[in-house]
């Protein structure tokens, strides 16, 4: 059990990608242990989101292994990889139009325990109130900002051991930026949620996170502790731009 | 209505000449429409083909147009010629109107459909309408699990509809089987068939999807024809065994009688009315079981996949067996019909199950709005009911022959212009289909509430 708990729960090794013969990841290696939040931030295109999406099986890793808690979980179906505890808010938010906030939370607890549904529901309706006053609006009717919050409770709604997150701050306030991100913290030091989150917002992100990596053109170029990545000169530069 | 449009309206001189230019622009390409289609018309003549004007038939369409132009553009219409603003504020109504519509009208509907046979106006033609109607109701409710729920777009639903029925024909007459023994064989016969197409489709959507499905249809259609040993081809089978009454025979003469047991006169309306209520229960049982999954896990799954399948995929939700659960289900429906379809007809042939059998069921499902029950009953008591009543209708015949001079005017040759003038007018109408709103299948407390179609046309990716 001991060496279980050393071992970081998602490890990535030399992952490639590729969509058709573009590659979009270049023998990337990251690490997340448990209970820490990682992020990953790099510009447009750098191939943040197919990481992501890598991880959960599409596009395949055409080379090297994605392991979660010891498991292969490369080329593992989708649904499959979310049954290991893997939650994810994808890019885009992808919550389903048109059926009802509570239905949304209804197909993101799909997996979960059903005897935990009320708790849970209580859980998420404390993190984003607005939700509990939307629960029977139809999700695409929800703002911007309101169908973000939902996508996370979604996620949560499937008691993961581990979040993956798609840039959560993309065109939302500042407040709810900061809202938000303080529910991250919250989940983290609470309830010891792993995290993996992958950012723009990379002054914040930096911030929150333990550690971080940088990701250009598929590659990773560099990691360090959050404060570390904040520090450098070449981060400063290229992603902080105005930022601070 | 803006304040704008109603200010501008009482200045109405150039409106009107703007109304009348425009509405002879219509009549002008009504005439360009018309002049051929219409207007000239190929006979028998001495010495080959001649050519029959019919000036009367172009200048009708015209007047028709522009009086029609005129008076849509000066009381219907808004100003910046959008959406019809007198349209928009009935649908609203309408909109409100729904819930406690739906909340009676569907017992009110239903209660109908079991004490109609009993009504006094239920003559025998009554009753085969009612019994057509059923089947597609059947049917549409079927197709509405694939492409209302799953969001899977199916063209060739007919081919589950012609398994079911070959199932029973062939099995009722090679091997005696009972139409009850055969009628769940026949279902999960389609089943079957519906998980073969289901695997090769899997990962297509949208466009690819509905050609495949079509090209599936089709294919099904033509072993049919051609698998002649089988089949009969062409020929189709007849003798197709009547369904029995727990063993009794809906015949004339014979030991186990209907009549005799019950001690009654011989009619040729009780089995008329018997495979009245045969389908009756077979669209009810139809109809639970769709309402029972869709509160499901599996029914939900069918719904989110819809909305999104990648974001399903991401919750731990199979696509896969989702999609071939679909696929299997409605197509179980669809067997269930097509075995009622041979029962019923005694005799059955490729012919019956084209393109345009399919194409009809899905009309049925998009114009009752994708996905709602009753909205789907309600469309197909309109569109074949309609038109069957439509046709049988000696006035209407009579109407159209002495107005428009067309000599043994038969609406079935109309039927798919018919088909097509309504998809129209419901889809601009109401582009949700007549029931529009869906139910959450989920509530907490007692709030209670439909979520309107209208209200929600915007935010919708
Ligand atoms: N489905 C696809 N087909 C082909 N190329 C793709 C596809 N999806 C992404 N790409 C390409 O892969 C590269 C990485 O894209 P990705 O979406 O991972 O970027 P990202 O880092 O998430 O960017 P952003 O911050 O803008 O979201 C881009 O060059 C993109 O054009
Ligand atoms: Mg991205």
């Amino acid at each position: 059990m001991s060496a279980q708990a050393e071992r970081p729960l998602l490890e990535i090794c030399g992952v490639s990608a590729f969509y058709g013969k573009i590659q979009a990841l270049r023998d990337v290696d990251m690490t997340v242990n448990r209970g820490e939040i990682v992020t990953m931030i790099g510009a447009n295109g750098a191939g943040k989101s197919t990481l992501m999406m890598t991880i959960f099986g599409r596009p395949r890793a055409r080379s090297g292994r994605i392991i979660f808690d010891g498991t292969d979980i490369t080329g593992m179906p989708a649904h499959e990889i979310a049954r290991m505890g893997l939650a994810q808010s994808p890019e885009g938010r992808r919550i389903f139009p048109r059926m009802t906030v509570m239905e949304n939370l209804q197909m993101g607890a799909a997996l979960a325990d059903p005897e935990y549904f009320e708790a849970d529901l209580r859980r998420v309706f404390e993190l984003f109130p607005v939700l509990e006053k939307r629960q029977n609006q139809r999700g695409g009717t929800l703002s911007g900002g309101e169908q973000q919050m939902l996508a996370i409770a979604r996620a949560l709604m499937a008691r993961p051991r581990f979040l993956l997150l798609d840039e959560p701050s993309l065109g939302l306030a500042p407040l709810l930026v900061k809202q938000i991100f303080d529910v991250i913290r919250e989940l983290n030091e609470k309830e010891g949620l792993t995290v993996f989150l992958v950012e723009q917002n990379a002054f914040h992100a930096l911030k929150l996170a333990h550690r971080g990596y940088v990701l250009v053109n598929g590659r990773v170029t560099m990691s360090g502790s959050g404060e570390e990545l904040l520090a450098k000169e070449e981060v400063r530069a290229a992603y902080l731009e105005g930022g601070v | 209505m803006t304040d704008a449009t109603r200010e501008s309206a009482p200045a109405g001189g150039g409106k009107l000449a703007e109304a009348v230019k425009e509405s002879a622009m219509a009549a002008l390409l009504a005439f360009v429409l018309t002049s051929l289609m219409l207007g000239v018309r190929t006979v028998d003549a001495p010495g080959g083909l001649g050519l029959q004007y019919r000036w009367h038939l172009v200048i009708g369409a015209m007047v028709i147009v522009f009086v029609g132009r005129l008076l849509l553009k000066l009381f219907w219409w808004k100003e910046d010629g959008g959406a019809p603003a007198a349209v928009g504020a009935a649908s609203g109504r309408f909109a409100t109107l729904t819930e406690p519509l739906r909340k009676f009208a569907a017992p009110a509907l239903v209660i109908f459909a079991f004490v109609l046979p009993f009504l006094p106006i239920a003559d025998r033609q009554i009753i085969d309408i009612g019994i057509l109607v059923l089947t597609y109701v059947l049917l549409g409710w079927g197709l509405n699990v694939v492409v209302g729920l799953a969001g899977l777009l199916d063209l060739g639903y007919v081919a589950f509809y012609a398994v079911g029925a070959y199932s029973y024909a062939l099995l009722a007459t090679h091997f005696g089987l009972s139409f009850w023994t055969v009628l769940p064989l026949a279902g999960i016969l389609a089943a079957m068939w519906g998980m073969i197409l289901g695997f090769p489709v899997l990962r297509l959507r949208g466009d690819y999807l509905a050609i495949v499905t079509l090209a599936f249809g089709e294919i099904i259609r033509v072993i049919l024809l051609n698998w002649v040993e089988v089949t009969k081809g062409p020929d189709g089978i007849s003798g197709i065994p009547r369904p029995s009454f727990f063993g009794l025979e809906f015949k004339r003469f014979g030991e186990n009688t209907f009549h005799n047991f019950f001690g009654i006169e011989y009619s040729s309306m009780h089995r008329i009315i018997f495979l009245y209520y045969i389908i009756l229960v077979l669209a009810m049982i139809t109809n639970y079981v769709t309402m029972r999954l869709r509160r499901l896990p599996v029914g939900r799954a069918w719904e989110a996949m819809r909305e999104d399948e990648i974001a399903c995929r991401a919750l731990g939700i199979n696509t896969t067996n989702t999609k071939l659960t679909a696929f299997a289900i409605g197509a179980f429906f669809g067997g269930l019909g097509g075995s009622f379809f041979a029962t019923r007809q005694g005799f059955i042939s490729p012919e019956s199950f084209t393109f345009i059998e399919s194409a009809i069921i899905l009309a049925i499902v998009v114009l009752g709005g994708m996905g709602s029950q009753f909205g789907v009953a309600v469309a197909a008591i309109a569109m074949i009911g309609g038109f069957e009543l439509l046709r049988n209708m000696d006035w209407v015949k009579g109407f159209v022959e002495s107005t428009f001079g067309i000599e043994n005017f038969d609406p079935n040759e109309y039927r798919m212009l018919i088909f097509g003038l309504l998809m129209v007018v419901i889809m601009v109408w109401k582009p949700r289909g007549f029931v529009g709103t869906r139910m959450p299948t989920i509530f907490l407390g007692k709030e209670r509430k439909a979520i309107s179609g209208d209200l929600v046309k915007e935010g919708e990716g």
